[in-house]
């Protein structure tokens, strides 16, 4: 209940303050968004397979955002973080297709 | 593969027994990164809706789209230059347009004075001749006219009836003179407008006008001045009927 309530509100603060993104910090959001994405798929799907840990997911959570976000960096300093931040979206893009298929699988046994 | 190894209850009720339960301290900061996340997610998408896609763009594709935007720019400005001369064309156009207008609307004036159609005004003079036995014909009266024209008059009228080139000036049976189609009695007043003092005289030379007036018996003129003539008298504009204008 309260995960929903917050991610409402941290929705609802985005809208209202509609911030601007620091140029620093430009090329590494979409890749932490894309990061936190995955971590919240892998905590549902391990929540519904009643493996769920809190530390677990914070960890993953944290590491996951930091790790794409620090792969992006060396990428641009290595002058490919364009190929490096489109390798970790489909890595991403994949992990989260599997979660969502589990979920999916435990939610409606198909 | 990922078979769910717990098949144990309904997973439904299980998230509707977790929606309405109590928080634990564990779900407080999983629930805290959650709202990171969602406002990460609304920022980011609000940072490209925004920029257009631009904040995101890398530095190659970037390079693309410059020059995309140079060589475009440079197409609209060759486009602005094209559409500039064509608005000088133009506006210089319109400005022959407007003086052929106004040197048509002076000839218009011109023959409108020439052929009677216009009322016109200006210096002049006005000869007044009285005739009580009938003795001056129309040759004298066009005598008068013609000397008149001679000496440069533009506009005349004789007794209120407007003379042009084509204005016939008779003897009317019973006395009198035809002008045109009117019928004028005397004393004959003929306006003329012109040059006054040439006017005036042409009229005067010996064995002019005047003199000949006079010799006739009984008959007199007298030439007045005028500053400020008027002629209202028209004549009708007459088309020509097998004249056409030869190109």
């Amino acid at each position: 209940m309260i995960v929903a309530i917050a991610a409402a509100i941290g929705v609802a603060l985005g809208l209202v303050l509609q911030p601007t993104v620091p140029a620093d910090l430009q090329p590494y959001l979409p890749i932490a968004v894309v990061a936190a994405l995955d971590a919240l798929f892998g905590g549902v799907r391990a929540w519904l397979e009643r493996i769920f840990d809190d530390k677990v997911f914070v960890v993953s959570f944290i590491s996951n955002v930091l790790i794409a976000a620090l792969i992006v960096f060396v990428g641009d300093k290595l002058g490919v973080g364009g190929e490096l931040s489109t390798a970790i979206v489909v890595v991403l893009g994949i992990r989260i297709f599997s979660n969502a298929a589990a979920i999916r699988r435990h939610l409606f046994r198909a | 593969m990922n078979a769910p190894s717990v098949r144990t209850g309904n997973p439904w009720r299980r998230m509707l027994n977790a929606l309405l339960s109590r928080p634990t301290r564990g779900q407080m900061v999983v629930a805290l990164l959650c709202g990171l996340l969602g406002f990460g997610l609304v920022t980011q998408v609000h940072a490209t809706s925004s920029t257009g896609g631009l904040g995101a763009a890398r530095v190659d594709d970037l390079l693309g789209i410059l020059s995309d935007l140079n060589s475009r720019g440079d197409r609209l400005r060759a486009e602005i230059s094209d559409l500039e001369a064509s608005q000088q064309r133009l506006r210089s156009g319109a400005g022959q347009d407007q003086a052929a207008l106004r040197e048509a609307r002076a000839r218009v004036n011109t023959l409108g004075i020439l052929t009677g159609t216009l009322a016109a005004k200006g210096t002049g003079v006005v000869v007044t001749v009285s005739d009580p036995q009938g003795s001056v014909r129309a040759a004298v009266l066009l005598d008068a006219v013609e000397e008149l024209r001679d000496a440069g008059a533009e506009a005349l009228a004789l007794s209120g009836v407007r003379i042009v080139a084509s204005t016939p000036i008779t003897d009317a049976p019973g006395g009198g003179i035809a002008v045109g189609r009117h019928h004028v009695r005397a004393p004959y007043r003929l306006a003329a407008i012109g040059d006054p003092s040439t006017l005036a005289g042409a009229l005067a030379i010996p064995g002019g006008v005047l003199d000949t007036v006079d010799r006739r018996p009984g008959a007199h003129a007298t030439v007045t001045r005028s500053p400020h003539l008027t002629i209202t008298a028209l004549q009708p504009l007459q088309r020509p009927r097998y004249a056409r204008p030869a190109q």
